[in-house]
C-alpha cells in the first residue's frame, strides 16, 4: 500500500472529490496561486482553474458566509481556514448560518459545506496561534465534526465530508500534515460517526481523537513494555460520537483516561466522562482521568510550552494512576 | 375569503408575466394597481400582527415593515422567478412580495406547522424555496456575505440571475457588510445590495452610528455603482433597482442602492413607536409620505382608481389577511415528537 503524508491525503481527497462533483470548489486565504499555506491545495489551482481554487483577502467571517451563500443555492463549498484560530473570526457564520439553517428554515434550506484547516498548537507559536477548538464546535447541534489522527482517516474523512449534505467541521493537526502513513490508491470513505480501534487492550481505556492519537500510540508502547495492555480508542468523529465504541472498550477495561489537546474546563473529554459515567457507572474500578492542556494561554518559551502541553509521560502517568499501579 | 384568494392569485400571474417583458435597463412598465395591491396587502397583514401580538398570538420578537413597504415591493417588482431574495429579520413585507402565501406567513407567526418554516423560525426567520426566498436572517450583518454567496454561485454556474439583498442602513457599520461587499466587487457579482434607510437603528440615529451619512457613498470603497431613491415612492425604486438588476445580469456588476424611508412602528413590536429616541412630532412630519398614499394619489390623478375602487381593494386584501388568520388559527402545533427533526438531513451524494 503506498505510504503518503497526511498533506498529500487531504490534496487527494480534495482532488477526487472535485473530479466527482463539478458543485465542489475550494475556497480560502492562499489556496490558489500560493498553492495552500501548508500545501495541502498544491497542484489543485492548475488542474481545476480559477473559479474552482478561489483565493480570498483575509476576510474569514466575508468568506464563511460566502461559502454558506454558496450552498444555499446548490453549490458544495470547501472552506479553508489557514488556521482555525483566525476561524474565531468566523464563528457568526459557521453557527448562525451553518448550522442553523436546515432547521430555522423548518427542512428547506441544507448546507452542505465543508470548513477545514489546521487545529490546536504546533511550536512556539504562543497564545494566540495555539488553540484547538472542538470544544467550541462540538457543542452546536446542526455541525458534524471530525478530527483525524492519521493519513487514512484524513482522506476518508474528507472525502466523506465533502460528500456530507450537513456543513462538517474537518480539524487537521498542523503537526500532522509531514506525518506519513498507508493509504490505500483504491476509492475509499471513512464514515462519520465511527471510531477506530488503532490498539487492543483489555487494562485501560485510552480514549483520544486528531494529532493526540499520535501522542496516545507513543503512550500506548511504552506502557506496552511494561505490560500494560491498552485499549485505544480514536473516536475520529467528535459530533456524531460513537458511544457505543467507548462503552464497549470501557466495560471491558474497567478503567479509562481521555487525552485531549484542548483545556480541561468543558473540554470534549468532559463529555466523554459524561458518557462513560451514565452507561459504565457499575464497570468502572476507577475514577476517570483526564490529560489535556494546562489551564493557561499557551506560552511562547519552550520550556513553559512543554509543561503546558499533553504530552506521553503525562499520558502514561495517567494510565498508570487509574491502573493504581503508581 | 373567495374573491380575496384569487385576487392573491391574479397578482402573482400579473408579477410572473410582468417579469418576464423585463429585458433593458428601464423598468418593464409597472402593473401600478399590482404594486398598490402589494403593499396594502402588506399593510394590512401586518396591522393584524400588531393585534396578534397584542393578544399574545405571536410571541418572541416581531418587527414590522410598516412604512417602509415601497422599498420590497418596488425592488422584488423587477425581478424574475429564478432571482434570489435574502433579507433580515424584518422580513414580512418582502416575504408577500416575493410571493409567499399570507397564509403560510401568518401560521408562521403563530408558531404553526403549516408556516413558512414549519414553525421553527417565527417572524425573523421566514424562508420559501418555491420563491427563492432565502430568509430572514436575524444577526444584522450576518446575511450580507450569504447574499455575496449567492452572486458567486450564480457566476460559478455561468448564470443571469440576481440576488436582491436588504438590510437596514445599520448594517452597514458592521465587519460582514464590509467583507461582503468588498468581495462582491472585487469578484463582480451580480447582488445588489439595497439599504432600507429608514433614519434609526433601533433607537440610534444613523447620524449618531455612521461617520458618513450619504451612505450610499459607502459604495466607493468597493468601486462599486451607487445610488439614492425616495424609498416612499415605489416607483421611482423600481425603477432605480431595474437598473441595477440590469447591470447585474448583463455585466455581472454589484450595485449599492440606498432607499431612504420611515419606519412607521417601533423598531419591534416590543419597543415604543416613539419617545427618547425620536419625537411624535417627527414621526408625524413623515407619516404624511406614507408609500401607500403616495402611490394612491399618482393612481387617482391618472384616474386608475377612485375612492370607490380603494374601498373594493381594501376589502379584497382585508379578507385575505381575514382568511390567513383563520387559517394560521385553525393550523396545528408542530408536533412534539418533530423536535428532533431538521437537525441533520439523512443524505449524502
Amino acid at each position: 500500500m503506498p505510504v503518503i503524508t497526511f498533506r498529500d491525503a487531504l490534496n487527494h481527497a480534495i482532488r477526487e472529490e472535485m473530479q466527482r462533483d463539478d458543485r465542489v470548489f475550494l475556497m480560502g486565504e492562499e489556496v490558489a496561486v500560493y498553492q495552500g499555506a501548508y500545501k495541502v491545495s498544491k497542484g489543485l489551482l492548475q488542474e481545476f482553474g480559477e473559479m474552482r481554487i478561489v483565493d480570498t483577502p483575509i476576510t474569514e467571517l466575508g468568506f464563511a458566509g460566502v461559502g454558506v451563500g454558496s450552498a444555499m443555492v446548490g453549490l458544495r463549498p470547501i472552506i479553508e481556514f489557514m488556521t482555525w484560530n483566525f476561524a474565531l473570526l468566523a464563528l457568526d457564520q459557521v453557527v448562525n448560518s451553518a448550522a442553523k439553517m436546515l432547521y430555522m428554515s423548518g427542512g428547506q434550506f441544507n448546507i452542505p459545506i465543508v470548513f477545514r484547516g489546521p487545529n490546536g498548537a504546533a511550536l512556539q507559536l504562543a497564545a494566540q496561534h495555539s488553540q484547538a477548538w472542538e470544544s467550541w464546535l462540538v457543542h452546536i447541534p446542526g455541525l458534524k465534526v471530525v478530527a483525524p489522527g492519521t493519513p487514512y482517516d484524513a482522506k476518508g474523512l474528507l472525502k466523506s465530508a465533502v460528500r456530507d449534505d450537513n456543513p462538517v467541521i474537518v480539524l487537521e493537526g498542523e503537526m500532522l500534515y509531514n506525518t506519513k502513513g498507508e493509504v490505500p490508491s483504491e476509492e475509499y470513505v471513512v464514515p462519520i460517526g465511527e471510531a477506530d480501534l488503532k490498539r487492543e487492550g483489555d487494562h485501560c481505556s485510552l480514549i483520544t481523537w486528531g494529532k493526540s492519537v499520535l501522542v496516545a500510540l507513543q503512550a500506548a508502547d511504552q506502557l506496552a513494555k511494561e505490560g500494560i495492555r491498552v485499549d485505544l480508542v480514536d473516536l475520529r468523529s467528535l459530533r456524531p460520537m460513537d458511544v457505543a465504541a467507548i462503552v464497549k472498550s470501557v466495560r471491558k477495561t474497567n478503567r479509562a483516561v481521555v487525552l485531549e489537546e484542548g483545556w480541561e474546563v468543558c473540554g470534549v473529554g468532559a463529555q466523554v466522562v459524561d458518557y462513560i459515567q451514565r452507561d459504565c457507572f457499575d464497570d468502572l474500578d476507577a475514577p476517570v482521568l483526564r490529560v489535556t492542556q494546562a489551564d493557561v494561554p499557551m506560552p511562547y518559551a519552550k520550556n513553559l510550552e512543554r509543561a503546558a502541553k499533553p504530552d506521553v509521560a503525562k499520558t502514561v502517568a495517567a494510565v498508570k494512576r487509574v491502573m493504581y499501579v503508581e | 375569503m373567495e374573491s380575496g384568494t384569487l385576487i392573491y392569485e391574479d397578482r402573482m400571474a400579473k408579477k410572473k408575466a410582468e417579469a418576464k417583458v423585463e429585458t433593458s435597463g428601464a423598468a418593464a412598465p409597472p402593473d401600478r394597481m399590482a404594486l398598490l395591491t402589494s403593499m396594502l396587502l402588506q399593510r394590512r397583514f401586518e396591522e393584524r400582527c400588531a393585534e396578534a401580538y397584542a393578544l399574545g398570538r405571536i410571541g418572541g420578537f416581531c418587527h414590522l415593515y410598516i412604512g417602509q413597504e415601497a422599498c420590497g415591493t418596488g425592488a422584488i417588482s423587477v425581478l424574475r422567478d429564478d432571482d434570489y431574495v435574502i433579507t433580515t429579520y424584518r422580513d414580512h413585507g418582502q416575504a408577500l412580495a416575493r410571493g409567499m402565501s399570507p397564509r403560510a406567513a401568518m401560521a408562521e407567526l403563530f408558531g404553526r406547522i403549516d408556516g413558512c418554516a414549519r414553525g421553527r423560525g417565527g417572524s425573523m426567520h421566514f424562508f420559501d424555496r418555491n420563491t427563492n426566498f432565502l430568509g430572514g436572517h436575524g444577526i444584522v450583518g450576518g446575511h450580507v456575505p450569504l447574499a455575496t454567496g449567492v452572486g458567486f454561485a450564480i457566476k460559478y454556474r455561468g448564470g443571469d440571475q440576481v440576488c436582491l439583498c436588504f438590510m437596514g442602513e445599520s448594517v452597514v457599520n458592521t465587519g460582514a457588510f464590509h467583507e461582503a461587499l468588498n468581495m462582491a466587487g472585487l469578484w463582480k457579482l451580480p447582488v445588489i445590495y439595497v439599504i432600507e434607510n429608514n433614519r434609526y437603528g433601533m433607537g440610534t440615529a444613523l447620524e449618531r452610528a455612521s461617520a458618513i451619512h450619504d451612505i450610499y457613498q459607502r459604495g466607493a470603497a468597493y468601486d462599486m455603482p451607487r445610488g439614492v431613491v425616495d424609498g416612499q415612492d415605489v416607483l421611482a425604486v423600481r425603477e432605480k433597482v431595474a437598473e441595477a438588476v440590469h447591470r447585474a445580469r448583463t455585466e455581472s456588476l454589484p450595485t449599492l442602492l440606498e432607499v431612504r424611508t420611515y419606519r412607521f412602528m417601533g423598531h419591534s413590536m416590543s419597543d415604543a413607536v416613539s419617545g427618547t429616541y425620536r419625537s411624535k412630532a417627527e414621526l408625524e412630519e413623515y407619516m404624511k409620505r406614507d408609500p401607500i398614499m403616495v402611490l394612491r394619489m399618482r393612481m387617482q390623478a391618472a384616474g386608475e382608481i377612485d375612492d370607490d375602487g380603494m374601498a373594493k381593494l381594501d376589502a379584497d386584501v382585508k379578507a385575505i389577511v381575514q382568511d390567513a388568520w383563520e387559517f394560521a388559527d385553525a393550523s396545528a402545533e408542530p408536533p412534539v415528537e418533530s423536535l428532533y427533526e431538521d437537525v441533520y438531513v439523512d443524505s449524502t451524494t
